[in-house]
């Protein structure tokens, strides 16, 4: 798992490396000066000259300041190769989303998708700074000061070899029992936190059914459950200082007694006051060293529930790729559905779409009508090859779509979506997502047949005004037409219009359509819709239901042979309205 | 500007203290006693160390173990009592830390989210959502950091200090003034380092607040990017932001890593000092100058070398907390401006009750007759009067707009008879929403007056006047938790049977039989499991298990095919028999039984009347109809 990650590391690795050497260069200054101050002081102790005492100190000042230096340049390395590694994994993570195909994104929500990229990746970069500088830290650390500590106390550093154990183990268990609950508490965490954004998003629903009060019982519910768990592994993490403490005390205890024993009984041969005090030193760096990395473990834990949800986005697979040798010219905007099935995912058990088989012509004007959930967008969106195939082949200008570049093939095949959205940025920059290097009147051309120029012209701005996220400051049927434009600048062979005029009136989706018919007579036009009005004067009209082909006809054949669609169309015109 | 920050961190660092107090009266002033006697207590022992060493100074070339043991064996005994009671303080305090640091964000949790359960809707309309989520994820976590761990390291660090500073002054005020200087620099470097550090690590949080909105814009766009091939240049415009984070990041992290190591250094360097100063005074034999009036020796030196060191110690803890309350603060003064927002006021008086006809009287009852009446007290004469809830809505000249500058609506004029259906027909942005908006009074009008069964709507208690109307609006909002907990979200007390009839009425059952698990079926991130038209009918039911006189659609059925709204409008026809109802609609089919239809263009109704008049006079709403038609 975490090799995966590694892969982002790239251009930081040399600050990766070199953060550690300079860490150990720092740790052994660090050791280096207790030993020096523990000379000093027995040299003030025996009453040395001034001049003894300038040259310790002047030998002091330059390995503080090496000591500083390195700790500086450790710093520095450290922060850039973590923030590095960070923006490097940013970047592959939403590079690896630009991948997906539907099918992908379909498995992941919105939210999830954010958090991964913000909140875990943060949680990665201060894992891997606490690894690159405190991991090889601690236990040098620990190694020159056993090793410091037995050179100045001899027997007394034994003392340690029976505390680390006792604080080792300590640590240990206090993290084993930890964690557990830890992942546990974040998940609910997760949990507490949808359910808050669900209640922002439903505000309307919540306020006009008045269950104020009752969302904010089940808030509380939910929040105490979380702070319990929280309070519960905090208060068995909150073992930890104060075993540090008790180690480091009887360390002190046992220096000061039996060390004041030694001196004396020795008469200052096994051990002198300057040692004495360096030792007290030493243990301080043991024992904070031995904290520190069990911290380092808690943080590493915590982050694992991260990288593990960051290396499920990079393992995913997109589900589609485009063909070796692939075809990058579509010969015209005719469509075949071989006896196509089709299903979402492959544990779904029930199919999509159910032996397709209709082949319509270059230039054909075709329109979909069918009840809430009978698979019309599934049906349009086999052909852009947003989805493969189950089973069967679906072709485009006479060849399969596996066979095209996808590029290529969806820059001929433009799909106006149901849920559509348009990106905060001018109304030019979100026109040009349809064609890069579209001149201002060919912007202008394709509102025009979308019948959105009337509406741009009277901003203030015009085309220049600034569409705010999710386009907001438009209206749903604004919306629509500027992003039928956006499909339109494409001149593609195939245009789809996945119920994209439900809120445009009927007069205007007229007019779009008789654009269409004058202007891009040669584009095969595929148009779904709830509205008769909108499919009526197709060339053919396809009747689904339930996963199936029901009927395909013209408007006057279908209203004469076809129960479903005299249903729709009686619910449209009721009778005696006719006559309007 | 400088200066007007600085009252405002302030107060909002005590009224951070004022809330934790507020919540823990008890608790907080016990564990900041903890602190600072554990704090006290372990700087202690320097003491004992200096009496312990005197000793052993005193007889090491003697070697008479025998005669130093008593006073060595003393000190170490006080030793061991000193550490014990430390230990204890330390451990009770941290454990009461913990409950009080989790108790304090639970406790703000909720505070905030009911605060906000009563803010006006205009507040989640001008304000991004994923902006009042940060309030309950970064800016909790800054708050958890800093209660947790800053402000006890903080008091821990600054006892230390006082006392280390008494012990000083006590031995030999001579080597306190080098330590002083040393501190004096210490603080300066922490101040110009830290605040670098500080600043960047605000930008920090900014430039990743851009980041997150710019993942969340694309990633809800991600099957246009799709569509679109426009993957390349969706991934350099992420660069652009990713890099600036990086940026701020890198240069954040960079000086908070520096400062520890800096100021280690420069506290090493001052233990030099000290060891020259010490030597120079052992050597040259100056007076002492101290507060124990004890002769300047080795006994004092070493444990004066010691508290330099802890000395300079304590200073690089605080050094390592000021991000993290930099920050914490930062987030605090964001929470308690969510919390300060002004609620959605409220003056009504009249409220909704249930009611039976006794005598021709109506009465007040307990349970559930289908029959509802206004309260409406009297305060000149302290009497209690029932109007029959019978859904007549009026407006009069009514005026408003979402800002003071902007009037959207102009001289709306409407009566709604009691079982009559209202349509609004017109362009997006005609107003239709607006004016169902303000008879459910989520804004309220600016002039002019809406009347409920003759009773002005400001004398209406909200909640009650909510109650009265059901809505269902075009983006439906449902909840996590199965299909028949968002039916029942419309009437808490409504038994399976009653959201079962709910949802036939609402032509949902069959598609729910037909779900994995029937009504048990789990929903999640807002019914994403279902087809759009699915979820309109499923809120459809849940408005009518709520049963409720007067009915909003805003474009309740616009994803549903026209069949299966036919079915729905019978449901819904039959469902309010009697019922006041507005509706909102694109399609005309929908809204052409209705009683009368307005149509709204910029903010006025330009005609009104039933569809039969409305084509009679070959207006707006005539071309509209036509306009379908114009192609036969």
């Amino acid at each position: 798992m975490y090799k995966e990650l590694m892969k982002s590391i790239r251009e930081y690795k040399r600050d990766s490396i070199l953060s550690p050497i300079f860490v150990s260069l720092e740790v052994l200054m660090e050791c280096i000066i207790p030993f020096i101050t523990a000379n000093l002081v027995n040299q003030i102790k025996v009453g040395c000259e001034f001049k003894v005492i300038a040259i310790y100190g002047v030998v002091l000042i330059v390995m503080a300041g090496l000591s500083l230096l390195f700790g500086a340049l450790a710093g520095s390395a450290a922060a850039t190769a973590s923030t590095g590694f960070a923006r490097n994994l940013r970047k592959d993570l939403f590079y690896k989303i630009q991948t997906y195909s539907f099918e992908n994104i379909d498995k992941f929500s919105t939210p999830s998708l954010v958090t991964r990229m913000t909140t875990d990746i943060t949680n990665v970069q201060n894992a891997y700074m606490m690894i690159i500088r405190v991991a090889v830290r601690c236990p040098l650390m620990l190694v020159f000061s056993f090793a410091m500590a037995f050179i100045m106390g001899g027997r007394m550093a034994t003392i340690f070899l029976i505390v680390v154990p006792i604080l080792g183990i300590g640590l240990f268990l206090v993290i084993r029992k930890v964690m557990p609950l830890f992942k546990k508490v974040f998940h609910k965490y997760d949990v507490l936190n949808n359910s808050i954004q669900e209640n922002v998003k439903g505000m309307r629903v919540v306020k006009s059914f008045v269950r104020e009060d009752y969302e904010k019982k089940k808030f509380e519910v939910a929040a105490a459950d979380v702070c319990n768990d929280f309070t519960r592994a905090e208060k068995i993490l909150a073992i930890n200082n104060p075993l540090m403490q008790f180690c480091l005390y009887v360390v002190m205890v046992f220096v000061l007694s039996f060390g004041s024993y030694t001196i004396i009984t020795s008469r200052g041969l096994d051990l002198d006051v300057g040692q004495f005090s360096s030792l007290l030193t030493y243990s301080f760096q043991i024992l904070s060293s031995l904290m520190m990395v069990s911290m380092v473990f808690v943080m590493i834990t915590m982050a694992s529930e991260s990288t593990h949800r960051i290396v499920e986005i990079l393992r995913e697979k997109s589900s589609l790729a485009s063909p070796e040798n692939a075809l990058t010219e579509v010969k015209d905007g005719s469509i075949d559905f071989d006896h196509v099935s089709f299903k979402y995912s492959k544990k779904a058990k029930r199919m999509a779409l159910s032996n397709i088989d209709l082949h319509i012509r270059s230039g054909e004007t075709i329109g979909i009508i069918g009840g809430t959930g009978s698979s019309k967008s599934s049906l349009i969106q086999l052909i852009p090859r947003l989805y493969d195939a189950t089973e069967g082949v679906v072709k485009v200008g006479g060849v399969d779509v596996r066979k095209y570049d996808i590029e290529a093939l969806r820059n001929q095949v433009a799909v106006v979506l149901q849920k559509n959205v348009l990106f905060s940025g001018t109304i030019k920059e979100n026109l040009r997502w349809g064609n890069k290097e579209a001149t201002d009147e060919e912007l202008i051309e394709a509102c025009q047949l979308a019948q959105a120029d009337e509406f741009i012209s009277k901003f203030p701005q015009g085309y220049n005004t600034y569409i705010e996220q999710g386009g907001s400051n438009v209206s749903g049927g604004q919306k629509q037409r500027l992003c039928i434009a956006r499909a339109l600048l494409k001149k593609p062979k195939i245009l789809i219009l996945d119920d994209s005029t439900s809120a445009v009136d009927t007069k205007t989706d007229a007019l779009i359509r008789k654009a269409f018919r004058s202007y891009i007579p040669e584009t095969t036009k595929i148009i779904i819709a709830q509205r008769i009005s909108s499919v009526e004067d197709a060339d053919r009209i396809i009747v689904m239901e339930n996963g199936f082909i029901n009927a395909i006809g013209t408007h006057e054949q279908l209203l004469k042979e076809n129960k479903i669609y005299q249903e729709v169309y009686t619910s449209q015109n009721k009778a005696g309205d006719q006559d309007a | 500007m400088h200066n007007q920050k600085k009252p405002k961190k302030q107060r909002t660092l005590l009224r951070i203290f004022k809330t934790v107090f507020q919540f823990y009266p008890v608790a907080l002033p016990a564990v900041l006693i903890c602190i600072v006697f554990s704090a006290v207590v372990s700087s202690m022992p320097s003491i004992f160390m200096q009496n312990i060493i005197a000793e052993v100074e005193k007889t090491w070339q003697t070697g008479d173990w025998a005669s130093a043991s008593g006073t060595i064996l003393f000190y170490v005994g006080l030793l061991v009592v000193f550490y014990v009671l430390a230990l204890i303080s330390a451990f009770t305090f941290t454990r009461m830390m913990a409950v009080i640091t989790q108790g304090t964000l639970k406790k703000l949790r909720v505070k905030m989210f009911n605060g906000m359960q009563n803010l006006p809707i205009r507040f989640f309309d001008t304000n991004n959502h994923g902006d009042i989520m940060s309030y309950y994820t970064n800016d909790i976590d800054t708050l958890r950091q800093m209660i947790s761990q800053s402000f006890p390291q903080l008091l821990i660090s600054v006892v230390t200090i006082l006392t280390i500073f008494g012990i000083m002054l006590y031995y030999s005020v001579w080597l306190m003034l080098v330590v002083v200087i040393g501190i004096i620099l210490m603080t300066l470097i922490t101040k110009r380092i830290g605040g670098n550090s500080a600043r960047y690590f605000i930008k920090q949080q900014q430039s990743l607040g851009k980041v997150e909105g710019f993942v969340e814009e694309i990633m809800n766009g991600q099957k246009v990017v799709k569509v679109f091939c426009h993957e390349e240049e969706t991934e350099a415009d992420f660069d652009k932001v990713n890099d600036i984070l990086f940026e701020n990041s890198r240069h954040a992290n960079r000086y908070a890593n520096m400062l520890a190591p800096i100021l280690n250094n420069v506290g090493n360097v001052l233990y030099v000092f000290v060891a020259l100063a010490g030597g120079l005074l052992l050597l040259s034999g100056a007076p002492n100058l101290s507060f124990s009036g004890l002769a300047f020796s080795i006994s004092i030196a070493v444990p004066f070398l010691n508290m330099t060191k802890q000395f300079a110690g304590s200073i690089t803890q605080v050094s390592q907390q000021i991000n993290a309350v930099v920050m914490g603060l930062a987030g605090a003064e964001r929470i308690f401006s969510l919390c300060d927002q002004q609620p959605e006021d409220d003056n009504g008086y009249v409220t909704l009750v249930n009611a039976k006809e006794q005598d021709g009287k109506l009465v007040e009852c307990k349970e559930r007759t289908h029959l509802w009446a206004w309260k409406h007290p009297h305060s000149a004469d302290g009497s209690v009067s029932y109007t029959k809830l019978m859904g007549r809505v009026e407006l009069f000249d009514v005026d408003f707009g979402y800002t003071p500058e902007k009037t959207v609506l102009h001289n709306i004029t409407i009566y709604a008879e009691p079982g009559q259906k209202v349509a609004f027909v017109g362009a997006t942005g005609a107003g239709k929403t607006t004016i169902t908006n303000l008879i459910n009074r989520f804004y309220d009008i600016a002039d002019g007056k809406i009347r409920y069964d003759g009773i002005n709507i400001n004398k209406i208690k909200k909640a009650d006047l909510r109650r009265s109307m059901g809505i269902v609006l075009q983006d439906t909002n449902l909840f996590t938790g199965t299909v028949m907990d968002n039916i029942r979200y419309g009437r808490l007390d409504a038994t399976d049977e009653e959201c079962i009839d709910a949802a036939k009425l609402a032509g949902a059952h069959d598609f729910i039989v037909r779900l994995p698990n029937g009504y048990d079926t789990p929903l999640s991130g807002n019914g994403s499991n279902l087809s759009q038209g699915q979820c309109q009918l499923l809120a459809i039911a849940r408005a009518a298990v709520a049963d409720p006189p007067v009915m909003i659609l805003d474009e309740a059925t616009s994803s549903i095919d026209t069949r299966t709204e036919a079915i729905v409008q019978r449901g819904m026809d039959a469902l309010m028999k009697g019922r006041t109802v507005f509706v909102i609609a694109h399609r005309l089919s929908t809204v052409k039984n209705a009683d009368v239809i307005m149509v709204l263009e910029n903010g006025r109704i330009i005609e009104r009347g039933n569809h039969e008049k409305l084509l009679a006079e070959k207006g707006k709403y005539y071309q509209l109809y036509t306009g379908a038609f114009e192609l036969e």
